[in-house]
């Protein structure tokens, strides 16, 4: 079994805003695309134009509808490792393949000492772990390890590839150990919340609820135009035409 | 066990190139970082410089590596050796498959012209395309817009010279209450992300009207789970709260609309309906000092009040028509919301929102700026609301009209191009409406003679209509004919069917481009395929000869008879040209290309190549040189650079003359190069102050014409009363020289209303015993038909469902996965169910062209697509039931003749067992397409060692 390194100080995770995600799967598709030519290479996909196309996704989004006062709502729901502080799916590796980084808390997976025996992705309470059948080992969310830190690129796309294409700004990465960061600033203000917080395993990555819908005008509001009207005479079309006559000639 | 971390290498190799272009992988065109690696495509990402994505890219462009590696991607040119339908090909050479298609279309051009009908689909360069169809000589060509959204852009542009999309923008920055009816998520994809993203980070409400609440719908703050069809009885019940509260932007209406022009008022006179004129030609207001001329900056019109002319005849404002027609009992809210399903209290208290919004929480830019007549302005003043809508208002026969009136209820809020409000994206506003006609009466049609002007335009009164001499179509798709007045875009989903029954008449060539007939963008698909195997007396198809383009094996490539492979998005020029559908944003002018950043590995050639080379072969005028050699020998980027529409005007905007030229000047040998250097695009800022009221910006309208943008210093008058429509009114009731046939009298009567007005989708007046709406949405993750080919998107969504209310399931029930069948007046579909709460309960829906055929787009046959997947349009008709008479009109919008898809009426019952999808089609042949690979491991070789 392996360890877990002490916590460590930073801790890098993405912060999800399920008010404004509409379920677009821009960061589902990023995150093949990078990843299956980056440190994951490749992301296999099984029978991909017959009847069963499967593959392995280290992002999947689902979506589903909930109930609420205001009536419902769809909630299109971005699902990913979570880096959790005590991951099970860390400490049950009989390899030591499995590991959370002790610079910045990323959990990842060394593919060349992954045996596939599949223990870590049945310890994961999130699914977060998919097993590559035609690579025979597990790949997993790495954080876009390979970006974030890569002096190859722009200063300014070293973050998750699924957090550089979000079309409507739902995904940001950044320092969740550091209060004063604007992911946990964000966290802060909106109540993010952990995925499965009785499980105890801490999640890094955080989720935005979604916000309370912009209030309707209160009935006294909507009322006051029609109160007025009501005071004056004659029919509506000749209250409107008197209306602008005056409007006009002030 | 505690293990040694290991090192890791955290700065891999990336790519050893990155090459800017612009994306195809749906209509929306953002730029594009395209990372290679050894000359393979190893990574797509958003362009941060790019004015469309501002760096973003949404789930489709996020996936183009496997459309660019597709295995349906045609291979070379083919020949048709089996019957049509068989899939049947030999490959050819391209000098066989250009002599072949020379040899047909020479023949057509020098007999008979119109006997080509040239129709391009998705096309992205109509000004090309068009320009060709022009030179051939032919009336028949358009794009697919009379399928998709030309009531959008028709009732835009006859009403205020814009309309939404590529037209125009809500102001995201500023904006404070937004509205989105019925869109189709790809009209625009990136921008409506970021900008839903922007709202709703900022906390601005958001409400959403759509019979269906998922994707942008499922986050809006308010969902308004509108009937199909009835948009406009709700939109009218706003306009009739504003009216009768009084909260309408009166300032604003006498400013920038024909609010207070006078309209003669003669019921059966020849004259009645049209607007009052002076003897300059210019409407007339009243002011105090009697009648003025509508364009006198000076004049302070009244707008209540009729009045006479001096030569006797009775005249009424616009204003008081508009008031009488929203202000009756047909609009008041408890009159509409059965119909519409929407309560009347909450339409009441939308009303009173969007009246606060503007009124109470108005938006004051302190930037000076001058107006059409010279006058100077200290401030910008923004009515912060603001709208978008697209195929939901588009896809029904009443959706000019609705349209129509949801932009009245902008303008009345006083919020078109205003801080806040609907912004135009030069080069719109157009002229209201658009001084651009259609050209193509059959009169005009000679062999080996181009066309007078292009096909399609805006027709101001019968006086513009295409017919032929006996009053009948001049046009195959009966296009700008009685039948469609007013189709901008024509009627591309009534070519096959039309050139099929002959009527008006047969062809002998059809060529398309990117268009999938044979299937999701055809309505009645049985009907379209017999349309094109029908065989005449002599046993010879009565469409002798299809030629067909297109990058994939679609279901229309079986179809066809000499097949021109097209390459990707990747491998290709294009042209995104003001000229044609731009990109521009309403802050930039923008125009951008495509360049190959891939070279293809297949014997295929860009369409527009093949089409410029053609019209050399062909002798065109405008392709070829004096001595007859070809004028592009460069192909498409020697013309994109070279052609001049007009002296100085080309393609491209950006890099004119000397290079330092925008919109107007010399072509400029370099200008690819710079627009290569800049990331495949061109944006050319408008200044703060042209920022806003630029249908009556001085400044703006000066410098638009300037860079030729704008014909005429004129401002854009809002026709809140549109005048072209009262004249087809006017023929209807026998006025003119150009008279209808009796049969389409009434329906001109009825439909050609100056103000506009709602009445039911036709479909459901026609028909009984279908109590049910039925749509089609747009999955964000698929584009039409192209995505399934996609390995990675089809294992988001490879097999639709059809939605229906949970009240809906428990009457008939069933549970999630049951089989119905669901049946129209046309036809009937087997398909499976899922039931949820988010949608209108008289309505079901499915995602767009998720359904295949089996033997096309290189899957197997056993694939979701085919086995479950299913489509709607074998359920829709191209023609409506017979009426009075026996004529059957086309299942089209009677003023554009936009296809109605969305006034489909259906059934629903419980299937016995399981199964498959039904109907299902026998597998096409597939081409000789080598078979699709088991497995992928796509990346493979670009890994680098971890550590």
């Amino acid at each position: 079994m392996t360890s877990l390194p002490p916590p460590a100080k930073k801790k890098l995770g993405l912060v999800i805003d399920l008010d404004i995600c509409v379920g677009c799967h821009a960061c589902a598709t990023s995150c093949k695309e990078w990843n299956t030519g980056g440190y994951s290479a490749p992301l296999s996909d099984h029978d991909p134009y017959g009847a069963d196309p499967s593959g392995a996704w280290l992002n999947r989004i689902h979506s589903y509808e909930i109930q609420d006062d205001s009536g419902g709502r769809t909630v299109h729901f971005p699902r990913s490792c979570l880096h959790c502080e005590t991951p099970d799916c860390v400490t049950v590796c009989p390899t030591g393949a499995s590991y959370k980084r002790a610079e910045d808390g990323i959990v990842l997976v060394n593919p060349d000492t992954c045996i596939g025996c599949k223990l870590c992705s049945w310890a994961c309470p999130y699914g977060a772990r998919e097993y590559d059948y035609d690579d025979g080992v597990m790949k997993k969310c790495t954080l876009c390890v390979d970006r974030i830190y890569n002096e190859n690129i722009p200063e300014e796309d070293r973050v998750p590839a699924c957090v550089r294409a979000c079309p409507t700004g739902a995904r940001a990465f950044g320092d969740l150990g550091d209060p004063d960061s604007a992911v946990s600033q964000s966290v802060a203000e909106r109540d993010g919340f952990n995925l499965l917080e009785e499980f105890g395993y801490q999640p890094v990555n955080k989720y935005l609820p979604p916000r309370q819908a912009a209030a309707p005008l209160a009935g006294s509001a909507v009322e006051s135009g029609a109160a007025a009207v009501k005071a004056s005479d004659g029919s509506a079309i000749e209250q409107l035409f008197a209306w602008a006559d005056r409007a006009l000639s002030r | 066990m505690v293990a040694a971390e290991p090192a890791l290498n955290t700065s891999p190799v990336v790519s050893d190139e990155i090459r800017k272009t612009t994306c195809y992988m749906c209509a929306c065109r953002c730029g594009i970082d395209v990372h290679l690696r050894d000359g393979k495509v190893r990574y797509i990402e958003g362009n941060r410089d790019h004015p469309v994505n501002k760096g973003v890219l949404c789930g489709k462009g996020s996936a183009g590596i496997m459309q660019h590696y597709s295995p349906a991607r045609l291979r070379a040119p083919m020949k048709r050796v089996g019957p049509r339908g068989s899939g049947e090909f030999e490959e050819i050479s391209w000098d066989e498959a250009l002599g072949l298609a020379t040899d047909w279309l020479s023949a057509v051009r020098k007999t008979d012209p119109k006997k080509l009908a040239f129709f391009t689909g998705r096309d992205q360069s109509q000004s090309l395309t068009g320009l060709w169809a022009m030179q051939f000589g032919t009336p028949n060509f358009a794009a697919h817009g009379g399928f998709c959204s030309v009531n959008m852009a028709a009732g835009g542009l006859y009403t205020f010279g814009g309309a939404f999309w590529e037209f125009g923008d809500p102001d995201w920055d500023k904006t404070k209450y937004f509205m989105l009816f019925g869109v189709a998520e790809d009209h625009a994809s990136n921008p409506i992300k970021i900008g839903i993203g922007k709202l709703k980070s900022r906390g601005v409400k958001v409400v959403s009207v759509n019979p269906v609440r998922t994707g942008y719908n499922a986050v809006a703050d308010e969902w308004v789970g509108v009937k199909p069809g009835t948009d406009g009885l709700f939109v009218g019940a706003l306009i009739h709260e504003l009216f009768r509260t009084r909260q309408i932007d009166l300032d604003y209406l006498l400013r920038y609309t024909n609010t207070a022009w006078h309209v003669i008022d003669a019921p059966g006179d020849a004259d009645h309906g049209l607007f009052a004129r002076g003897e300059d030609g210019e409407a007339m207001v009243w002011t105090e000092a009697g009648w003025a001329s509508a364009m006198d900056p000076e004049a302070k019109a009244i707008p209540t009040g009729g009045r006479t002319l001096p030569d006797g005849r009775a005249t009424r404002p616009v204003f008081e028509l508009l008031a009488e027609r929203f202000l009756g009992d047909d609009y008041a809210p408890e009159a509409v919301a059965a119909e519409c399903g929407v309560a009347a209290e909450d339409i009441r208290r939308v009303a009173a929102e969007l009246a606060h919004v503007a009124f109470q929480q108005e938006i004051v830019i302190d930037q000076p700026w001058t107006d059409w007549a010279g006058r100077r302005q200290d401030k910008m003043i923004g009515r912060p609301v603001s709208m978008h809508a697209m195929r939901g208002i588009s896809a029904h026969s009443n959706g000019f009209q609705t349209c129509r009136m949801i932009h009245v209820l902008q303008i009345l809020l006083g919020s078109i191009d205003c801080p806040g409000g609907f912004r135009y994206k030069p080069p719109y506003p157009k002229q209201t409406p658009p001084n651009l006609l259609p050209h193509g009466s059959l009169g005009n049609i000679k062999p080996e003679m181009p066309l007078g002007g292009p096909h399609l335009g805006f027709p101001h009164g019968p006086e513009h209509l295409l017919l032929a001499e006996d009053g009948g179509p001049s046009r195959l798709d009966k296009g700008f004919s009685w039948d469609a007045p007013m189709s901008a875009h024509g009627l591309m989903h009534m070519v096959i069917n039309n050139a099929a029954a002959r009527d008006p008449y047969g062809v002998d060539v059809l060529f398309m481009y990117m268009a999938n007939m044979a299937w999701n963008s055809s309505m009645n698909v049985p009907g379209t395929i017999d349309a094109l195997t029908a065989k005449d007396e002599n046993g010879e198809y009565v469409i002798p000869k299809i030629i067909y383009s297109d990058a994939y094996y679609s279901e229309t490539v079986p179809y066809a008879d000499l097949i021109l492979p097209d390459t990707t998005y990747l491998e290709r020029y294009d042209c995104i040209s003001l000229l044609d559908r731009p990109i521009s944003e309403p802050d930039h002018v923008a125009d951008a290309i495509r360049h190959p950043v891939v070279k293809p590995d297949r014997d295929v050639r860009g369409f527009q190549e093949v089409m410029i080379d053609l019209g050399a072969r062909l002798g065109f005028a405008a392709f070829t040189n004096a001595d007859g050699s070809p004028k592009f020998p460069g192909g498409y980027a020697d013309y994109i650079v070279n052609h001049e529409r007009k002296p100085g005007v080309g393609p491209l905007s950006g890099w004119r003359g000397d290079g330092e030229d925008f919109g107007v000047g010399a072509p400029n040998p370099g200008q690819l190069e710079k627009y290569i250097e800049n990331g495949a695009f061109y944006a050319h800022e408008i200044a703060p102050e042209h920022a806003y009221f630029k249908h009556a910006n001085r400044g703006y309208l000066d410098w638009g014409i300037k860079h030729g943008l704008r014909a005429s210093p004129r401002p854009t008058i809002f026709q809140l009363y549109s005048e072209p429509l009262q004249k087809f009114r006017l023929a209807a009731e026998g006025h003119g020289e150009r008279q209808p046939p009796d049969r389409t009298r009434e329906r001109i009567k009825a439909f050609f209303d100056p103000i506009p007005f709602w009445y039911p989708p036709f479909e459901g007046e026609m028909t009984e015993g279908y109590p049910l709406h039925a749509i089609t949405q747009r999955p964000m993750h698929m584009y039409h038909s192209w995505g399934s080919q996609n390995a990675w998107l089809r294992q988001i969504t490879a097999a639709n469902r059809l939605y229906v209310h949970v009240s809906v399931g428990a009457r008939i029930g069933v549970e999630d996965d049951d089989w119905v069948w669901l049946s129209s007046h046309q036809g009937r579909v087997k398909c499976q169910v899922r039931l949820m709460e988010g949608v209108n309960p008289d309505t079901v829906w499915t995602w767009n062209a998720i359904g295949k055929r089996r033997g096309a787009w290189a899957l197997s046959d056993d694939a979701p697509e085919s086995r479950e997947g299913f489509l709607l349009n074998h359920l829709i008709s191209e023609l409506l039931p017979a009426g009075g008479g026996g004529y059957r009109y086309s299942n089209s919008d009677p003023i554009t003749g936009q296809a109605a898809w969305f006034d489909l009426r259906v059934a629903i019952e419980k299937a016995d067992g399981g199964g498959e999808t039904e109907p299902r089609f026998e597998a096409t042949g597939n081409g000789g397409l080598p078979s699709a690979p088991e497995k992928l491991a796509y990346g493979a070789e670009f890994k680098e060692p971890n550590t």
